[in-house]
């Protein structure tokens, strides 16, 4: 029989706590859409997913009201377009983006993600012409979400895509101007992209993965914090310890949820993704948990160290919890998206270095940081190269996901709304990476990539 | 199988009565109670059989908040699989 506390435990995780599954999404492979007719690939796109992913709202609604926990989105994710566009005009990505758009709206979902390249060893003419319409896609469409794989531990970092990211973003944020430069954060730039991801923005369908699949992403980062809290003042072995059993719990949500829709749409199961993903609401924030561990606030000095040892804890207690694990699995510190992140960087303790450095020992990278709009090109390009070497250095998935918010400066604030939250401008270093960005070319794979 | 429906909010006489009716209504048995009023503030955890319910489970769950709706409570019922998979391995 079920005990009165894990049945009070399991209400105050849900109630009190903001535990949540945070996305089921849907990977659809567009490979038998096929077509040297822009119009035609367009259109057997749309009948693809609009087939595949028709069930997914209601299946993932009635999942919420069986178990009685929120499911806060349903997404969809496709082969990277750049795969399907062999010859395809700029114009015909452009009408690929749009029939994702009207895919994902029709569908009820609130992004879509996939129209995405790999360019980590260089550039296909199809995927130099996707990257090329990256910025009016993101201006022209709502739900549509856009990456780009510049690197890998294997393939080096293709540095003349570090560049054209570089311009790629400036402009994306200027054709977004009207709303807050919104268009960089549905774009991501990746080392070592997972192609089972279902978080957005850099969710795709990759390469060999199955016709259609089921992945998941928890959340949790009030259950840990409130845990951490309880424990009071223990050490940190214990800490961990606690913190892997909270893991624990939070994933086997993620792993029955992910079975029940997996065979409700008689869909195959990928995996349980073991993020920590925070959001705006108060209480559902990575920094405070940091903060609770014993910083005074995020961002001073041991916050690296609490990170490592939070984000260590949480896949080793999660990966008990699920049959299979994989997309980014550790925790996220995106700063539009976290209250705490927010406060830190308001109050001066958080700076662009410092979250350089938390991202070498968690996932994903620089994430929804806003950094003045008079940013040059090749500063973007600089701060991609850097994070992007940190991913291929440690055999790592690392991300840039950054918002030169069109004109504001330091200390505004760019209001996305929703689950993209708000951002601090950020202040950045301002000297010129220019001439080494201009050289190009490819800094070559790291020595210990060579495992064979 | 079993749902486990939780019951928080200001005591009043009759709760347990209309919730019961319901579950009598909907082929639901109740297998333990375990209800406390603290502070004027009542809680109740009820663990039920639903292996004879007559209608969807999502429906009965519909009922439960709707009765909470108009009884001023949070009423929820939840399929006993979310507890067991955090609790037991």
């Amino acid at each position: 029989m079920l005990s009165r506390e894990d049945i009070q435990e399991t209400l105050n995780m849900i109630r009190e706590e903001c535990l949540d599954i945070r996305t089921i999404t849907m990977g659809v492979s567009l490979y038998d859409c096929q077509s040297d007719d822009e119009r035609r690939l367009a259109d057997r796109i749309y009948d693809k997913i609009m087939r595949s992913a028709k069930d997914l709202v209601s299946t993932g609604n009635e999942i919420e009201k069986m178990y009685g926990i929120p499911i806060v989105n349903k997404r969809v994710s496709v082969t990277p377009v750049a795969f399907m566009a062999g010859g395809i005009s700029p114009e015909g990505c452009v009408r690929i983006a749009h029939t994702l758009d009207r895919a994902a709206g029709e569908l009820g979902i609130n992004f879509i993600g996939g129209y995405s390249a790999l360019v980590q060893k260089g550039f296909t003419n199809a995927s130099r012409t996707l990257i090329s319409t990256i910025p009016q896609v993101l201006s022209e469409t709502e739900r549509v979400c856009s990456s780009v794989n510049v690197a890998s531990t294997k393939a080096g970092i293709n540095m003349d895509a570090v560049a054209e990211m570089g311009r790629i973003i400036v402009k994306t944020a200027y054709l977004t101007r009207n709303a807050g430069s919104i268009g960089c954060a549905k774009l991501v730039v990746f080392a070592n992209a997972p192609e089972d991801n279902p978080f957005m923005a850099g969710a795709f369908h990759g390469v060999g993965e199955p016709e259609t699949v089921i992945n998941v992403g928890v959340s949790g980062p009030g259950v840990v914090a409130s845990a951490v809290r309880r424990a009071g003042n223990c050490s940190l072995a214990e800490l961990a310890e606690l913190i892997k059993k909270t893991a624990f719990k939070i994933t086997r949500m993620g792993q029955l949820v992910a079975r029940e829709a997996s065979s409700r749409l008689n869909i195959p199961f990928g995996i349980v993704d073991l993020s920590l993903a925070p959001t705006p609401a108060v209480g559902d924030s990575v920094a405070r948990i940091l903060e609770s561990m014993g910083l005074e606030q995020c961002g001073c000095a041991g916050t690296t160290a609490a990170l490592a040892m939070l984000n260590d804890a949480v896949k080793k207690g999660g990966v008990m919890a699920s049959s299979q694990v994989g997309g980014l699995s550790g925790a996220f510190i995106p700063v539009s998206e976290d209250e705490g992140m927010i406060s830190a960087v308001r109050s001066g303790s958080l700076s662009l270095e410092k979250l350089e450095a938390m991202t070498a020992v968690c996932s994903v990278g620089l994430d929804m940081i806003a950094v003045p709009g008079d940013t040059s090109e090749a500063v973007i390009s600089g701060i991609i190269a850097d994070e992007i070497s940190i991913g291929v250095a440690n055999t790592k998935t690392t991300a840039v996901r950054l918002i030169p918010a069109f004109g504001k400066t330091v200390g505004d604030t760019v209001s996305f709304g929703g689950l993209l939250g708000e951002a601090p401008v950020m202040r950045i270093n301002t000297g010129s990476p220019a001439g080494f960005i201009s050289r190009g070319g490819h800094i070559p794979a790291p020595i210990h990539s060579l495992k064979n | 199988m079993k749902a486990v429906i939780s019951v928080v909010g200001k005591d009043s006489i009759g709760i347990i009565a209309r919730i019961s009716a319901s579950c009598a209504e909907c082929g639901v048995n109740i297998l333990d109670i375990s209800q406390t009023v603290l502070h004027g503030y009542f809680t109740m955890i009820m663990i039920t059989d639903i292996d004879r319910i007559t209608v969807p489970f999502t429906e009965f769950v519909d009922r439960m908040s709707k009765l909470g709706n108009e009884t001023g409570l949070q009423i929820h019922a939840m399929h006993e699989d979310i507890f067991n998979s955090m609790h037991k391995i």
